[in-house]
């Protein structure tokens, strides 16, 4: 019944029972999978370097702009993308404990463990939700100017970020959304930012706290500071007001950085959530005892194969996005 | 051979006496080297910002082998390449390392081609 174990006594080459590499056809497969889907993530990885060296002076710093964790308010640089990634490395190692108990038939220590894999990459894949979800919101805002470039906003007092609503102007103006009610013949149109690029420049002018923070990095290594006269003549460029992340545009600087960030983390999302429903199927396989009958695990194993492959591509991933 | 793992690691230097507990003596391995990343990343060490090797900042060279070494004990001992034939082995690392190296090498170097057309070129991007 099963083409993967070898029944045949005759172990020739052309009779079948043959296992290339010492490898059962199954996991050779996976193995082949594995390596395929590990070149289309370099591909990925290569492209975001590429990108990343082209703008290699104004590209964003990571740590300033994953800076959050649920339900605390402050500045923690990658502190909760640590704990995802240990979140993952626990998972895989819970599927190595699974894999093992496999290996000596132990059925409920199996399951146990593969209850506990599945519930680790839901968690990773709801942080990355959450992740995603922040990034999409922005939290201090920023300009655009006619050049397609982002200028942030600095307290000139604290050194801290300053977001459009601290020092922005309220005028009154005609800006309204337009609905479904109001045109006889609809298109949506962009929902408008919560201030107008007029607003932000008064805002400016009229506090002398306020400095413009360019995208150009120094030599220490930081965003480079404008003095109050240069952000001035800066602010003559304002052509639009960015909050948030979408795929045109973004309030942290270049807009390849967005890109990236959304394309790269959300195939690596999908291959999580991808991996948690294969463990599910397989961890109701295990309790129907279907791996029982069969007299051996080793299906457990080929997934065991991907789901660390799926950590394995994060450990590169947590590198090249937030550390380096 | 999927019955009989090796169980050591380190070259030998640390032995275990079970497959379970060499799972847990690789996790603590990888905990430990993430942690190191982590305050590195989050300390930033002035020496280490400042002085480059090949054009990248020392911080990121320390990077960039950490996560080579993480990758290699999640590969060896979760994936179990430890315990397979040295042909398969050799078939699955170096089949990606050297395509991806080719790959990153030729990227890398076209992109440091452009980000120098934009900065001596006589083109204004940055306004």
């Amino acid at each position: 019944m099963d083409s993967t174990v070898a029944t045949s006594t005759e172990e020739n080459v052309w009779g079948g029972g043959n296992r290339p590499l010492g490898a059962s056809y199954g996991k050779l497969m996976m193995w082949f999978f594995l390596v395929s889907d590990a070149l289309t993530f370099s591909g990925f990885l290569a492209s975001y370097g590429f990108s990343r060296f082209k703008f290699i002076e104004t590209w964003p710093i990571a740590d300033e702009v994953f800076t959050h964790v649920p339900f605390f308010h402050g500045n923690f640089p990658m502190y909760y993308v640590a704990f995802m990634t240990f979140i993952l490395i626990m998972s895989s190692v819970t599927m190595v404990l699974a894999v093992d108990a496999g290996h000596k038939m132990m059925k409920n220590k199996a399951i146990i463990y593969m209850f506990l894999t599945i519930i680790g990459g839901a968690i990773f894949v709801g942080s990355q939700a959450w992740e995603w979800a922040t990034f999409i919101k922005g939290d201090y805002g920023a300009i655009e100017t006619k050049g397609g470039r982002i200028l942030q906003f600095v307290k000139a007092d604290t050194g801290e970020r300053a977001a459009l609503s601290d020092f922005s102007k309220t005028l009154p103006s005609e800006r309204v959304d337009h609905e479904n009610k109001n045109g006889v013949w609809f298109y949506q149109g962009e929902s408008l930012p919560s201030y107008t690029v007029n607003e932000v420049v008064e805002g400016l002018k009229s506090n002398p706290n306020i400095l413009i923070r360019t995208e150009t990095i120094n030599s220490e290594g930081e965003k480079t500071l404008l003095t109050r006269e240069e952000s001035l003549t800066k602010i003559k460029n304002a052509e639009l007001v960015v909050e948030g992340a979408n795929l045109v545009r973004n309030e942290y600087g270049s807009r390849l950085f967005a890109d990236f960030f959304f394309f790269i983390t959300g195939f690596h999302g999908f291959h999580v959530f991808s991996g948690v429903i294969i463990n599910i199927i397989i961890f109701f396989n295990i309790i129907l005892g279907t791996y029982e009958r069969r007299g051996h695990y080793e299906m457990v194993e080929k997934v065991g194969l991907y789901w660390h492959f799926v950590d394995l591509v994060w450990v590169f991933v947590f590198t090249f996005f937030y550390l380096v | 051979m999927a019955h009989a793992h090796k169980l050591e690691i380190f070259r030998g230097l640390i032995k275990f006496k079970s497959n379970t507990q060499k799972i847990w003596g690789v996790l603590i391995f990888l905990s430990i080297v993430t942690a190191i990343e982590v305050a590195l990343g989050i300390s930033k060490p002035h020496i280490l910002v400042v002085n480059t090797f090949l054009g990248m900042k020392l911080l990121n060279w320390i990077f960039i082998i950490l996560t080579l070494v993480k990758a290699y004990y999640i590969a060896w001992d979760f994936m179990h390449l430890r315990d397979e034939k040295s042909s398969l082995r050799r078939a699955i690392v170096w089949t990606p390392i050297f395509l991806v190296a080719y790959l990153i090498f030729i990227l890398l170097f076209e992109a440091d081609y452009i980000y120098n057309v934009f900065k001596d070129g006589y083109v204004t991007w940055n306004f």
